[in-house]
């Protein structure tokens, strides 16, 4: 129902639910029952002395009479609804049951949210648990060392004549085993501490840089003025514990900085001024390479805009996050992505509307996106070898009320198969959590 | 009866170790590193048994024990499966690929002789 329910209305709801005649209500605050009707037909103006009073006969605030329930409320129990339409919620009644019973309104939306965190919390534990490599990879290297430790130990103690070289040697491996089980058992506790808490970020050397570039809003004012080095500012960041983490970033920063230098940021906003934010049309206009601009304009603070980068298996190498744009934290993502078709058709650009379907998406369709992509060579071309490709993917959202004015196709996508409600997809790698529970 | 292991495995001092204990019991010991280039190694050497690790650099254990027993000439060769993984689901895997016996790291060295000693007799 929407927000057009009068003061006149709540007041007779009211009345009706606590059970008080029309007669017995003008009575009590000394109109006739005739001027009482209209009011509640909304056929008079109320305020004032009289509202007050109605409201201290009906016990309850003014307030709620006149404005009725808090909006914001009201809307969120509306999408509380809209999300479990199988149980029937009255929404015609929305906004009365909210203004009737504040307290039960508040907690359903309450529950709500809380039942969103949680399950986002369930999402990323079993994303870490099942598909983080990083713990795949060091519970593996911790029962390789123990292996070799226990079998190694035991030859020391059981082998009654053992040369004096082969001694040693068993010596040394059992002390650089033992290093590295240490370093590994700390590897695994750091993980388990942050894995019970979902909320945690900073684990693996991946979400170490999207932490420390998020932190940053992926915008580098000292890269731009070429106030410092990349060394520096990796030198400086707290976010980056782990040396993977390090080095990984401190390529990327080099190239932040190599880019910045290509295409200043007063060029870049020149150029999108005039050209818009289509990287192809600024790219062609300034004479930078596509890669360039793209990645420029991820890092040009005041546009809302994501970019994924992914190597030649596919594997996301770097990762800007977008409102609205799920990218999956661990697991692969959605083969349909124009990331992935570009992959498949180097150096040709691709310009698609795609709509990204999943949680949080809107109830009519899910939210839209302008995407760029492209695979482009990386590193230098030499003769009679196949060059490495890395495609990349800039998006920027697009408003629901433009879709009537965009003609093409608009190519719909996932985040990841495990949380994606696309159940008759072919593309699809595994089973859907959705469809499935955990 | 022959006496000859290939050691299948990538971690160095996994590889002393098992060395030590099979060399010190008599056995004729090679060892390789690399999953991709084991089939080969397998072919050249042509050992009385083989003990495989699952994860190795270039191809899966089991992808190997799977070719090693698609062939007639290695079809009965006995194989020892050496996996970090032990679930039961590890272990259905590997009886399924045909692995001879399989065994868990962390692994006891007289386990591992005595199980490649079955092996060749077996």
């Amino acid at each position: 129902m929407p927000r057009t329910s009068l003061t006149g209305t709540r007041i007779r709801d009211r009345r009706t639910l606590l059970g008080i005649r029309q007669t017995h209500l003008a009575e009590r605050v000394g109109i006739s029952p005739s001027y009482l009707n209209l009011i509640e037909h909304n056929r008079r103006r109320i305020g004032g002395k009289l509202l007050n009073a109605i409201a201290g006969v009906l016990d309850v605030e003014p307030s709620l009479l006149a404005e009725g329930a808090e909006s914001a409320l009201v809307a969120l129990l509306r999408e509380a609804a809209a999300e479990t339409a199988e149980q029937g919620a009255e929404t015609d009644q929305t906004e009365s049951f909210a203004g009737r019973f504040p307290g039960w309104a508040r907690l359903v939306v309450a529950q709500r949210r809380q039942i969103a965190e949680l399950g986002r919390a369930v999402e990323t534990l079993t994303d870490r648990l099942t598909h983080d490599p990083h713990l795949a990879a060091t519970l593996h290297e911790v029962l390789d060392t123990v292996s070799a430790v226990r079998s190694t130990a035991s030859i020391l103690v059981e082998t009654r004549e053992i040369e004096p070289e082969w001694r040693d040697r068993f010596h040394r491996n059992i002390n650089e085993d033992a290093e590295r089980l240490a370093e590994g058992a700390q590897a695994l506790v750091a993980f388990l501490d942050g894995a019970s808490d979902a909320r945690r970020t900073v684990q693996s050397p991946q979400e170490e840089i999207e932490a420390f570039f998020v932190a940053r809003d992926f915008h580098f004012p000292t890269l731009e003025d070429a106030d410092q080095t990349p060394e520096d500012i990796v030198r400086d960041a707290g976010e980056l514990v782990s040396g993977s983490a390090a080095s990984q970033a401190l390529k990327l920063l080099q190239q932040y900085a190599e880019d910045a230098s290509a295409l200043p940021l007063a060029a870049l906003r020149e150029a999108v001024k005039e050209q818009g934010v289509d990287p192809f049309r600024i790219a062609a206009h300034s004479g930078a390479d596509q890669g360039v601009v793209m990645r420029r304009l991820a890092a040009l603070p005041e546009l809302e805009a994501g970019l994924v980068i992914c190597d030649g298996s596919g594997t996301l190498v770097f990762r800007k996050p977008l409102a609205g744009f799920a990218l999956p934290r661990f697991s692969a993502a959605c083969p349909l992505w124009p990331l992935y078709r570009a992959l498949t058709r180097p150096m040709a650009p691709l310009h698609m509307r795609i709509e990204q379907q999943g949680r949080g998406s809107a109830p009519l369709g899910g939210n839209l996106f302008d995407a760029f992509a492209v695979a482009l060579p990386k590193g230098p071309v030499a003769v009679n070898a196949d060059p490495v490709f890395e495609a990349q993917m800039l998006f920027l959202p697009i408003p629901g009320d433009e879709r009537e004015l965009w003609h093409g196709a608009i190519v719909p996508v996932g985040s990841n198969c495990r949380i994606c409600p696309r159940m008759d997809c072919h593309a699809r790698r595994e089973p859907s959590i959705i469809a499935d529970g955990f | 009866m022959g006496r000859s292991v290939l050691l299948i495995e990538d971690e160095p001092n996994i590889i002393e170790a098992i060395s030590f204990i099979l060399s010190r019991d008599g056995w004729e010991v090679s060892t390789h590193a690399n999953g991709q280039t084991a089939l080969a190694a397998i072919a050249k050497k042509r050992p009385d048994v083989v003990i495989l690790d699952v994860m190795l650099p270039g191809a899966s254990g089991y992808d190997i024990l799977q070719s090693l027993r698609a062939v007639p000439e290695t079809q009965d060769l006995p194989v020892l499966i050496l996996t970090a993984r032990g679930q039961s689901k590890d272990r259905d895997m590997a009886e399924k690929m045909g692995a001879s016996l399989f065994m868990t790291k962390p692994f006891s060295n007289a386990d591992v002789l005595e199980a490649v000693r079955a092996l060749v007799t077996s």
